[in-house]
């Protein structure tokens, strides 16, 4: 036993022992993983597209980083906590909304519209709309708008998180921002269609 | 013409991912091209509608103290010891210091219903609370209906636990389970009160009637009182007063 370490108990959870941290390996997880949990929180919400879910799924992933903290040796926990953050968020769906990850992106209802910046930062301005169309992408697009938009990484970083090599980071997110557009313009065309037939 | 950087290298530049040679590369492309020159005001004014949206959403206050109640402190509360493997060695450790316990016991403490007592099972409740808040650990039996409660009790401890409802009073049943607190089999009631759990441990006792004492312990309220042969701690991240209420209603 390392010196300062205080205490070790096994128990059968799930079949295996689990090692409890000792003191210091637990105050090393506070001050590591903690403040990461917006990060591990906001990336929950937007694969599972609900905040509650995200609250039990965040809960869990922090419980499972907590188990395999002995195993993190360095390097970019937050990366490493998103991770297991996203494989619990893909866990859950295949047991809960397993139509979500084999629904495709519908080329058909989405027509190459011409891009017109303004109508984009209309649309921009409206959370609600944005949102909506964030969350008709399949969620391996989302993801990495929402790392790359929101969480700030970089494509070393989406790919250490997603597995994804990291030469294709850059083309889903070409296509996940070409699919956003899309779905922002297509929904103000209807929205122009909806307001001339009124007129 | 179709342009195929469009659809790949645009993304690069606009990440700030492109080494320098690619990123004056793609600059001189752009000066002959319309249609990237044309995707990068669109895609630049979509980025920046997208990081004005305010669509970060942060982690709720509870779940950040649910979490750090957690992981903080020096309470194992991360393991459910249901079945704790202890080897022989460690059943004579055990004796040796339960005799020893017993002898300093009887010299010096107030004994088990003292204060000691009081907050060692204060910290055994809030971490048999915490435990329950895991995904899948709240109720055994899931059910508003106290006569489907009842007997499932029946046959799993050794004492009838009092099962009652309180929807009507604010705090709707909605189930039980079996839980052990500082090494023995509870029946634990579960009520809603609003979105918030609290749970009611119970477990016999012959120990005198013990008017209710509370506390509070890594933000959870609990409450703790024996009347009539049995003992019965609740906890919650309720406010005081609501346990008070509660506590009201299960010794009517």
């Amino acid at each position: 036993m390392r010196p300062g370490a205080v205490y070790r108990m096994s128990s059968g959870v799930e079949g295996k022992d689990l090692d409890v941290l000792d003191l210091q390996e637990r105050a090393r997880f506070e001050q590591l993983v903690l403040p990461h949990l917006d990060a591990a929180f906001n990336l929950a919400r937007w694969i599972l597209r609900g905040r509650a879910d995200a609250e039990d799924v965040a809960q869990e992933a922090m419980l499972r980083a907590f188990r395999f903290f002995r195993g993190f040796h360095g390097g970019d926990v937050r990366a490493w906590l998103l991770q297991i953050v996203r494989n619990n968020c893909y866990t859950w769906l295949e047991k809960n909304r397993p139509m979500e990850l084999t629904t495709e992106f519908d080329e058909e209802l989405y027509p190459q519209a011409g891009a017109n910046p303004e109508s984009l930062a209309i649309a921009g301005d409206n959370r609600e709309r944005l949102t909506r169309a964030l969350e008709e992408l399949p969620p391996r697009f989302r993801e990495v708008l929402i790392l790359r938009e929101l969480e700030g990484c970089s494509y070393k970083e989406i790919a250490a998180i997603t597995s994804m090599p990291i030469g294709t980071v850059m083309s889903a997110l070409a296509r996940a921002r070409q699919r956003l557009q899309r779905t922002l313009t297509q929904t103000d065309s209807a929205r122009n269609q909806e307001a001339n037939r009124e007129l | 013409m179709s342009c195929e950087l469009t659809e790949s290298v645009l993304h690069g530049y606009i990440d700030g991912e492109l080494d320098a040679a690619r990123a004056a590369d793609f600059e001189r492309h752009l000066a002959s091209c319309a249609q990237c020159t044309s995707a990068l005001e669109t895609q630049e004014t979509l980025r920046a509608s997208i990081q004005h949206a305010g669509l970060y959403e942060r982690a709720p206050e509870a779940l950040r103290r649910k979490i750090e109640a957690q992981y903080r402190g020096p309470a194992p509360v991360v393991v459910a010891p249901v079945r704790p493997r202890v080897r022989p060695t460690q059943w004579l450790a055990l004796a040796a210091a339960l005799i020893l316990a017993f002898f300093i016991g009887v010299r010096l403490l107030p004994g088990p219903t003292g204060r000691g007592g009081q907050t060692e099972l204060a910290s055994a409740i809030v971490d048999a609370h915490l435990r329950s808040l895991q995904p899948g650990h709240l109720v055994d039996v899931v059910s508003t209906d106290q006569h489907t409660v009842k007997p499932w009790f029946d046959g799993k401890v050794d004492f009838a636990p009092p099962v009652r409802d309180f929807a009507s009073d604010g705090f709707p049943l909605q189930g039980g389970r079996l839980d052990i607190v500082k090494g023995r089999q509870v029946a634990v009631l579960v009520y809603g009160r609003r979105k918030h759990v609290v749970n009611v441990f119970i477990w016999p006792t012959t120990d005198p009637d013990m008017s209710p004492q509370s506390g509070s312990q890594l933000g959870y309220n609990w409450i703790n009182w024996r009347k009539g042969g049995m003992e019965m701690s609740a906890v919650s991240d309720v406010s005081a007063p609501d346990l008070n209420e509660l506590q009201k209603l299960l010794t009517e």
